[in-house]
C-alpha cells in the first residue's frame, strides 16, 4: 500500500514518561518526545524500550525493544501509548513512572490513507484500538468507530473515544458477541464504506473477509514480532498476495486486497 | 580514527555483520540523514544467492536471554535483481562495500564472485559459507577441504579481498581459517550465528517456522570472543571479530583479542545508530588505555 510515512530521526533516542494511567485492563503512558517529529500518522509505530531495567523480568527478558502504534500524537510533542501487560516487554512498560526514561526509534512503517470521514467505519479489537484512536481524532464525529472486547474491564478502553459502538465477547458490555458483527450490520446499513482495521488476527481476517466478500475497501493494521522496526531484520514477515512483505517497512498497514489471510503465524511475545 | 583491512582505507574499524542492517530499507524510514550519520566504516551487505530467495515461513524470530533466535532463510532479489536495483543504491552510501554471497554449489559461487567483482561499487566479498554444498551435503565453512576448494576455485576470478565468513558451528574454525587462508582468502570474518531452537509455548513444537535458527546478542559474546583469539593465533590474514557487540568496550575487547576490525549486528536492532555510539565508545577507551589506535592488523595482543 502506497500509505503516508513520517520519517524517523535516525537512532533510538531518550524521552521522558510523563504520565501512566490506568484504562481498564490496558494503560496509557504518556511520553514526551521533543526531539521527535510532530506529524506522525495514524498507523505508523514506534519501538520502545525501558532506559533502566530493560531486562532481568520473566527469563531475563526483555532485550529487544517492542512496537506500539501510537494512540495520540499532542502539540507539545506528547505522545502516548496503549498498552496491555501480557509479557516481559509490555509487563516493564506498564511499571513505567512518571520521570523515567524511555527510549524511542520512531514515527516507522507506513499508516493509514485515509479517504472521506463520511465513508469511514474504524474497526478495533482490544489494544488494536490504538491506532484508531488518532485516526478518529484525524477524520472527525463523521467517523464511525466500532470496538470490540474481551470484557467490561476492557471495554473501558472504549472510553478514550467520543463516540463509539462497543461489543463484549461476554455481552457485559454493548453487544453480546463479536465486532464484525457491528460491522456487518453497517455494510448492510448500505452506502459507500471504507474500512480501517487493527486487531488481533482472528479479527482481522473475519474483517478482510467480509470486506472482500462485498467489494469494500479495507486497510488493516497488522501485527508481527520485530526485532527492529525498520527493515533490518526481515523478521517480521507476513505472507501477502506478492509473497512475503516486511511489515516494519511495507506495512503495518496493508490492503485487505493484498492478502489471502491476515491471519499471521506468530504472535508478538 | 582510521584503520585498513586488506588494503582498503576505513575511516574506523567498526562494519556491520551480513544481514543486520539493511541500508535502503533504513533510508526509506529514517531519510538521507543516514548517509550524513552512516553508523558504520564498511557497510556489509545482506548475502545474495544466484537465485532470488522468498526465505524461511514465519515465525522467524524469537528472543531469548541477551538476544534472539533468528530463521530468516537468505531472502534476496538474487544476483541480477540485486546488480540492477540495489548495488546502485548502496554504492551511494559513503563507506566502502562489501558484498556477501552464497552458493549451493562451486559453480554457482563463481558466478556469484565473477558477476559482483567486475562492478565498481564494490571493494571487497564476502563468502558466507554456512550452507550445504548440494552436491556433498557438507556445510562448505564447517569443513576445512571444503574451504579450501571453494577459495582455490574463486581466487583467481579477482584481485579485491575475498573474507571467507567462518560457522561456530563446526569441529575446529580454526582449522577451517587455516584452509582458507593457505587457499588464498585476504580475511576471515567470525563469528556467524550459534544453531538455536525455541518451542513454542504450550505446544512442545518448534516455534520458528523452519525448526531451527541461529542465536545471536550479547548471549554469544564469550563464545565469539574465544573464537575471535583462537582463530587470531592461528593466521596471519586479518579477522573481523562479531558477537554480541555492544559496547565499545566489546569492540575493544574483540580488537584485543586479535581481530583487525569488529562488527556489530544485533545491537543495531535495538538502536539503529549502535555503530556510531559504540565507535565513539572505543575511540574514547583507545585514547585513554593506549593514547593512539592501533593500526589494523598489526597489533596482536597474544591471549
Amino acid at each position: 500500500m502506497n500509505g503516508p510515512r513520517t520519517q524517523a530521526p535516525f537512532g533510538r533516542r531518550m524521552a521522558e514518561v510523563t504520565g501512566n494511567e490506568s484504562v481498564g485492563a490496558y494503560r496509557l503512558i504518556s511520553v514526551l518526545d521533543s526531539d521527535g517529529p510532530p506529524d506522525p500518522r495514524p498507523g505508523q509505530f514506534y519501538m520502545l524500550s525501558a532506559r533502566d531495567c530493560w531486562g532481568g523480568g520473566a527469563d531475563e527478558r526483555p532485550y529487544l525493544p517492542r512496537a506500539f502504534s501510537y494512540a495520540r500524537a499532542h502539540e507539545d510533542g506528547t505522545l502516548q501509548f496503549f498498552l496491555e501487560a501480557i509479557g516481559p516487554g509490555t509487563d516493564r512498560l506498564a511499571r513505567l513512572e512518571p520521570g523515567e526514561g524511555i527510549g524511542l526509534v520512531g514515527p516507522l512503517g507506513i499508516g493509514f490513507d485515509p479517504g472521506p470521514a463520511g465513508e469511514a467505519l474504524l474497526v478495533g479489537g482490544g489494544i488494536g484500538a490504538a491506532p484508531l484512536l488518532c485516526l478518529s481524532d484525524e477524520l472527525g464525529p463523521e467517523a464511525r468507530v466500532l470496538l470490540g472486547f474481551r470484557s467490561a474491564v476492557h471495554a473501558l478502553g472504549a472510553g478514550l473515544f467520543a463516540e463509539v459502538q462497543v461489543a463484549t465477547d461476554d455481552g457485559s458490555v454493548g453487544r453480546r458477541g463479536f465486532v464484525t458483527e457491528l460491522l456487518r450490520e453497517q455494510l448492510d446499513a448500505g452506502g459507500r464504506a471504507t474500512v480501517y482495521a487493527c486487531g488481533p488476527p482472528p479479527m482481522l481476517e473475519a474483517v478482510r473477509a467480509l470486506c472482500a466478500e462485498r467489494d469494500v475497501p479495507v486497510q488493516l493494521a497488522l501485527e508481527s514480532g520485530m526485532a527492529c522496526g525498520y527493515g533490518a531484520c526481515f523478521g517480521c514477515v507476513v505472507p501477502t498476495r506478492n509473497g512475503y512483505v516486511r511489515l516494519c517497512v511495507d506495512g503495518p498497514v496493508l490492503a485487505g486486497d493484498e492478502l489471502e489471510t491476515a491471519v499471521v503465524p506468530g504472535a508478538p511475545h | 580514527m582510521s584503520a585498513e583491512l586488506c588494503g582498503v582505507e576505513l575511516r574506523g574499524p567498526i562494519l556491520n555483520g551480513s544481514g543486520t542492517f539493511d541500508a535502503i530499507a533504513a533510508r526509506k524510514a529514517f531519510g538521507d540523514v543516514l548517509l550524513d550519520e552512516f553508523p558504520f566504516d564498511l557497510f556489509v551487505s545482506k548475502t545474495i544467492t544466484v537465485a532470488p530467495r522468498q526465505g524461511n515461513p514465519p515465525p522467524r524470530l524469537w528472543e531469548t536471554p541477551a538476544g534472539l533466535v533468528n530463521s530468516i532463510g537468505l531472502p534476496n532479489k538474487g544476483l541480477r535483481g540485486f546488480l540492477a536495483e540495489d548495488l546502485p543504491q548502496l554504492g551511494e552510501l559513503p563507506v566502502p562495500l562489501c558484498v556477501s554471497v552464497m552458493g549451493f554449489s562451486r559453480d554457482e559461487l563463481a558466478e556469484l564472485v565473477a558477476a559482483v567483482a567486475e562492478r565498481d561499487e564494490v571493494e571487497l566479498i564476502e563468502l558466507n559459507f554456512s550452507c550445504p554444498n548440494v552436491e556433498t551435503g557438507t556445510i562448505m565453512g564447517a569443513d576445512p577441504a571444503e574451504t579450501a576448494l571453494s577459495v582455490e576455485r574463486l581466487r583467481p576470478l579477482t584481485r579485491k579481498p575475498l573474507i571467507v565468513k567462518l560457522t561456530p558451528n563446526a569441529t575446529d574454525p580454526g582449522a577451517v581459517a587455516e584452509a582458507a587462508e593457505n587457499a588464498g582468502a585476504d580475511a576471515v570474518s567470525l563469528i556467524n550465528t550459534l544453531r538455536g531452537m525455541a518451542l513454542a509455548p504450550g505446544t512442545n513444537r518448534p516455534w520458528l517456522g523452519a525448526g531451527t535458527g541461529g542465536q545471536s546478542g550479547p548471549a554469544v559474546r564469550a563464545i565469539a570472543l574465544a573464537q575471535v583469539a583462537e582463530v587470531s593465533r592461528r593466521v596471519g590474514i586479518p579477522t573481523i571479530g562479531m558477537g554480541g557487540i555492544a559496547t565499545g568496550r566489546d569492540a575493544a575487547d574483540f580488537l584485543a583479542a586479535g581481530a583487525a576490525a569488529v562488527a556489530v549486528g544485533t545491537e543495531s536492532f535495538r538502536d539503529p545508530a549502535a555503530g556510531r555510539r559504540i565507535a565513539a565508545e572505543l575511540e574514547a577507551i583507545l585514547r585513554d588505555e593506549r593514547g593512539f589506535l592501533p593500526a589494523a592488523s598489526s597489533e596482536r595482543t597474544a591471549l
